[in-house]
């Protein structure tokens, strides 16, 4: 049994036609998708903007509802649940987003953030201060940030730190699954090897499942362990990383390997 | 005689933090037709540098303290606001990273191209309408006589950053500064700007000064190359040398963090810690606090070590540390 299966995914989104809007027309977002992913297994997703890939993992989070087919996770599909199991299984699920900036709360602290996210899953720190700030300190040393930060705001940090905040966030309800969505698109070169580093390192070591989405093929290829190659919401080929890679199958990743800046 | 010449320019920043030195003794030249390269980390000092020369810095609490800008028989430096206008958008065009910085999102783009025609030159509208079309012809937007008349969101991210281009050169400038027009696209779109980009360029003949963070995408564009580092140049040098025999460290670490360089399995080469805060003051090498450290290597410069020629056309600060250290794994 793998940990998570799509099985026959689609979502279609309707959206009206010209300014008077009479017709409508219907955008497959995604369309058809079954995959399997292993536990601790990191799948790249890639393919180019507007190809379905944020669609397909706000489905797997449970924040859109199929058009049909479903997501099945250790055997059981999360539609057929009640709705506060569904919660409960969420919180095994967190997200983290390209812009660290948009997806962080400018007026509170790391210690808020943190400590919001701790307290979704180890209610018991609640009443617990001490209990409660050694754990944001040890999540902030966990993903390279120093501690001594923890009384900062967002906008005190630089790009790279704040993406880090980001990930020690998305760890702090102990999650299983983490979907990455270009986690890595907008830093600096020299900072994502930083980032992709560390998301390695925390798969090895709390031995998460991940799905990390991106435009480049350069940067799927490190981290993850399968690709999937996706275009107008359909995966048009899948396989180990260095296997699609090295010999593409389709036009799709043929065409985003040939777009890799070279260097002359 | 070189179509700019910018020489030990200063650009600092008051503020309550203390002064921020971006850009600290800058000097650069660009020949006509040429593209000329500056790459570094997000904060170094490059979009300052750009701005600088347009009179484009928030003042307070920017300053321009000092340093020349030699184009033709004018120092950009020194301009008053309205000769600074006749170069700006006109001589010098500028391309941002988010299209929507330059574009209204209020008008068609048909006023916006026509605009710097209108003001800048005798013409008709007729004529200028004309132009305008033909250059989003250029630029690769299909249909352009229909698409004239939209409005910038009625494009797609890639298409407005073609229409961008087309704003800027509509006017012929002599510069194009392209202040990391690709950094936010998908690599697919990215490859097509950078095309169109170079292509305008051989078509037009325009130099281009082409500010980046990524140096796969410099090595693609660029003849000759700065590489920025807190608010200075480390290195410079033609294309072909910093890619085949960079000398300083940090050039060299740059390189070697580019992911597609990278083999796959095990851990990928990332440079320590982060750049300095400008607003602290800097002594001696300003890499040193990121620069590894081995048995028998030199050691940092105690002074802001100076840019000096190694080899006709190569430049580099001269630090013995950064020149000799050896990177590993
Ligand atoms: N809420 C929505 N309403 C209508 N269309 C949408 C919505 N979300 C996404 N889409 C469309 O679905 C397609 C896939 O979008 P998305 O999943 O965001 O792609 P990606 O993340 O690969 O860039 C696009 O055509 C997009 O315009
Ligand atoms: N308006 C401003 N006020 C204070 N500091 C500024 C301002 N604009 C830029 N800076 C500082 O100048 C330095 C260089 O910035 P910039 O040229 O934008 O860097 P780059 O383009 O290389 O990312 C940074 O440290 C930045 O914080
Ligand atoms: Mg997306
Ligand atoms: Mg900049």
């Amino acid at each position: 049994m793998s940990y998570l299966e799509l099985q026959n995914l689609t979502k279609h989104f309707t959206k009206r036609e010209g300014w008077i809007g009479s017709g409508t027309t219907t955008v497959k977002a995604v369309d058809d998708v079954s995959l399997r992913i292993e536990k601790g297994e990191i799948l790249g997703l890639v393919g180019e903007s507007g190809c379905g890939k944020s669609t397909l993992s706000r489905l797997v989070m449970q924040l859109l509802t199929p058009t049909s087919g479903s997501v099945v996770l250790e055997g059981e599909r999360l539609a057929d649940l009640p709705p506060n199991e569904i919660r409960k299984r969420r919180r095994d699920f967190q997200m983290i987003f390209q812009d660290p900036y948009a997806s962080l709360n400018p007026r509170m602290t790391v210690f808020s953030t943190l400590s919001e996210a701790i307290l979704t899953r180890k209610t018991e720190l609640k009443s617990d201060r001490k209990g409660l700030e050694a754990a944001v300190s040890g999540l902030m040393e966990r993903v390279g940030l120093d501690s001594r930060y923890i009384r900062k705001y967002p906008h005190e940090f630089s790009g790279g730190q704040r993406q880090r905040i980001a990930i020690a966030r998305a760890l702090g309800p102990e999650p299983k699954l983490i979907l990455a969505d270009e986690p890595v698109s907008a830093l600096d070169v020299s900072i994502q090897s930083q980032i992709l580093n560390l998301l390695r390192e925390l798969r090895d070591e709390l031995e998460l499942t991940m799905i990390f989405i991106s435009h480049d093929l350069s940067v799927v290829r490190y981290i993850a362990d399968r690709i999937a190659v996706m275009d107008e919401g359909k995966i048009v080929e899948i396989g180990e990383s260095d296997a699609v890679f090295d010999s593409p199958q389709s036009e799709t990743t043929k065409l985003l390997l040939s777009a890799i800046p070279q260097i002359r | 005689m070189a179509l700019l010449e910018v020489n030990d320019l200063r650009t600092y920043f008051h503020t309550r933090e203390g002064v921020v030195k971006a850009v600290d003794g800058v000097s650069f030249k660009v020949e006509a037709g040429e593209t000329v390269g500056i790459v570094g980390e997000s904060g170094s000092g490059k979009s300052v540098t750009c701005y600088s020369l347009l009179q484009l810095i928030p003042q307070p609490p920017g300053r321009i303290e000092g340093g020349t800008a030699k184009f033709g028989d004018l120092d950009l430096l020194s301009l008053g606001e309205s000769e600074i206008r006749k170069v700006r958008g006109k001589r010098i065009g500028l391309i941002f990273q988010d299209p929507m910085t330059s574009l209204n999102p209020y008008l068609k783009i048909s006023t916006q191209l026509m605009e710097p025609l209108l003001i800048h030159g005798k013409i008709s509208k007729k004529e200028a309408l004309e132009r305008a079309i033909a250059e989003l012809d250029a630029v690769g937007i299909p249909e352009p006589e229909k698409r004239i008349h939209s409005y910038p969101h009625e494009f797609s991210g890639g298409m407005r950053q073609r229409v961008m281009i087309a704003m800027a050169l509509i006017t012929r400038p002599e510069i194009l500064i392209a202040d990391e027009p690709t950094t936010a696209l998908d690599v697919t779109i990215q490859r097509q700007v950078l095309d169109l980009i170079k292509s305008r360029q051989e078509e037009l003949g325009t130099a281009v000064i082409f500010i980046t963070h990524d140096l796969a995408v410099v090595s693609e564009v660029c003849d000759q190359v700065n590489v920025m580092y807190a608010g200075r140049f480390v290195e410079r040098a033609d294309v072909k040398t910093l890619f085949s025999s960079p000398r300083h460290a940090y050039t060299r670490a740059l390189q070697r963090s580019i992911p597609a360089l990278q083999s796959r399995g095990g851990k990928l080469y990332t440079i320590p810690g982060l750049p300095p805060n400008l607003a602290q003051g800097i002594e001696g090498c300003a890499f040193a606090p990121r620069c590894p450290e081995h048995e028998g290597m030199p050691e940092h410069s105690a002074v802001r070590p100076a840019l000096t020629e190694l080899e006709p056309g190569h430049w580099v600060q001269d630090c013995p540390a950064c020149l000799a250290v050896k990177l590993t794994a």
